[in-house]
């Protein structure tokens, strides 16, 4: 498992082949990435993301570990940013490994419900008129249910 | 205990953290305590529902107990991914 809490960007390609090249039992690799998009009305001009250092390696970690209990999964990376993040720029990615992609789809879909929710990340919208803190949304919380 | 605040709690607190001697035995009795201190705090604290503790690093209730514990941290539902 790796965890990697960041100000820098990563290389999604490079991420991604590393992993792949360190689970070659495994048969199916699902990585997402999360990007930072405009707003629809065209102005973002950063996006801020605020962390709890300490918690939050702690929380990611209990969240992968929950995924790898639950599934039969070889490796877990989840890496996620903070700082100052231009629209287009990556935020974060997790990668799973497993055997068949059930497992590893269901485990990405997990250790994402649950790190929106449950890893202490608060982003920050500035655009040109102001700037103001993302609210969280119902339908993020009620998405930690299904599990 | 060292007491924290992120996002618009810190914001609205004005501080990022502070050292408080207290005797409250549950969050609660913090939240009170120091929402009694200035109206900043007042703010910060109006709505507790609004926002989510963490004891140690670990996520709480309001009504949990403080003692033993030396970190506790005040922020708004959080918004990662």
């Amino acid at each position: 498992m790796r965890i990697a809490v960041q100000e820098e960007q990563f290389d999604l390609g490079a991420e991604a082949n590393s992993f792949a090249r360190g689970n070659v039992a495994h048969g199916a690799i699902v990585t997402f990435t999360g990007v930072v998009r405009d707003l629809a009305t065209g102005d973002l001009d950063v996006m801020e993301i605020e962390h709890y250092p300490g918690m939050t390696e702690r929380a990611l970690t209990k969240i992968a570990q929950e995924a790898q209990k639950r599934w039969s999964l070889g490796d877990v990376l989840v890496i996620h940013r903070h700082g100052r993040l231009e629209p287009g720029e990556r935020i974060m990615m997790v990668a799973t490994a497993a055997p068949h992609r059930k497992d590893a789809f269901e485990a990405a879909e997990f250790l994402m419900d649950y790190l929106k929710s449950r890893a202490p990340f608060w982003k920050k919208e500035i655009t040109r008129s102001g700037a103001e803190w993302v609210a969280a949304r119902d339908e993020d919380e009620n998405a930690l249910g299904r599990w | 205990m060292d007491v924290l605040y992120f996002a618009w709690v810190r914001e609205r607190i004005g501080i990022p953290k502070e050292r408080v001697e207290t005797r409250a035995a549950t969050v609660a009795e913090l939240v009170a305590e120091l929402s009694e201190r200035e109206d900043r705090y007042a703010a910060a604290f109006a709505d507790i529902s609004a926002l989510r503790v963490a004891l140690d690093q670990e996520l709480a209730d309001f009504d949990a107990p403080l003692s033993g514990v030396r970190e506790v941290a005040f922020f708004p539902p959080m918004t990662g991914g």
